[in-house]
């Protein structure tokens, strides 16, 4: 059973972390989460980014979701900003997520099967 | 979009786009009178009487990046589907009211689906808009409120890891519990 209590150890355990490592200046992904991302899959994928982000203890990395971006046909895009650096992928599916995770945000390789340039020029 | 809980989503996405600070969203499951009731309730900027004419139509969107919008059509549909309905109410600068109600025995009355999945997706949103839900099923209700959960977790972000797996346990292990009873 789930409890408040277990919420108070995670946050214990979050605050020791982040003061080891200082400021928290990770990789950002947002997944598009309008009426359009939403039909095409985007909730599903989401949550696989939040659960094995979790699972593989990814610390740095955020998942938050945003509004669209106008490109409602090659949903549910995903982008993942490292620094400066922006790549948006598109058709993204829960096999997607699992490749963008493991050979672009632990590899640090873009996954150019699913960048947006693909369908888009 | 094939759950409840997904047209759900959808439209308290459009609460976060109009500046809300609060969703509540009830969830009422009431055997004895056949109904679901579902009603979404946020302190946004509102919408004036034109607009909220405007809104159940597929060819009104306020989104600059295309042309029609889906979200409360498809809602409504849904709830029309069941022999139900959908009414909205909106107040310039005090909020919307949007209140869905579904035949519950109905043939085409979607499920709800994976309701934790789609609160713990608005609970990450950019904004720190606050979710507070309530799900009564026979009497018996749960309770979600992510105002608590902000004042456990004081300046450790949603974010943080293993928070938002804790919140997707949790309400499911409290929707279990209340569906058990019914059960009984």
């Amino acid at each position: 059973m789930k409890s408040l209590d277990d919420l108070k150890k995670i946050r214990d355990n979050a605050q020791k972390k982040v003061t080891m490592r200082g400021k928290n200046d990770g990789i950002r992904v947002l997944v598009g989460m309008a009426t359009c991302g939403i039909s095409a899959g985007a909730r599903p994928v989401m949550n696989r980014f939040v659960e094995q982000v979790d699972k593989k203890n990814l610390e740095n990395v955020t998942v938050t979701p945003v509004g669209c971006i106008g490109e409602c046909a090659i949903e549910p895009i995903v982008e993942v900003l490292v620094g400066d650096e922006r790549t948006t992928y598109c058709k993204v599916d829960v096999d997607a997520v699992d490749r963008i995770l493991k050979e672009h945000i632990i590899g640090g390789k873009v996954v150019d099967d699913y960048v947006i340039g693909k369908y888009r020029v | 979009m094939e759950e409840l809980s997904l047209h759900i989503l959808d439209v308290c996405q459009n609460s976060i786009q109009a500046n809300a600070t609060l969703i509540e969203l009830f969830i009422d499951d009431d055997v004895i009178n056949n109904t679901l009731t579902i009603e979404i309730i946020d302190n946004g900027q509102g919408m004036d009487k034109e607009t909220l004419r405007k809104v159940s139509d597929p060819f009104y969107t306020t989104r600059t990046t295309r042309k029609v919008g889906l979200g409360i059509s498809l809602f409504k549909m849904a709830a029309e589907a069941t022999d139900g309905e959908l009414n909205i109410e909106s107040t310039i600068d005090v909020g919307t009211k949007i209140k869905a109600t579904f035949q519950r025995d109905h043939i085409d009355l979607a499920p709800l689906g994976d309701i934790e999945d789609t609160l713990v997706v608005l609970a990450l949103n950019e904004k720190n808009v606050d979710i507070h839900y309530r799900h009564t099923v026979f009497g018996q209700t749960f309770e979600f409120d992510t105002r608590q959960i902000r004042d456990i977790l004081k300046e450790t972000p949603f974010t943080a890891p293993g928070v938002a797996q804790w919140m997707k346990e949790y309400i499911k292990e409290g929707l279990y519990n209340i569906h058990k009873e019914e059960a009984k």
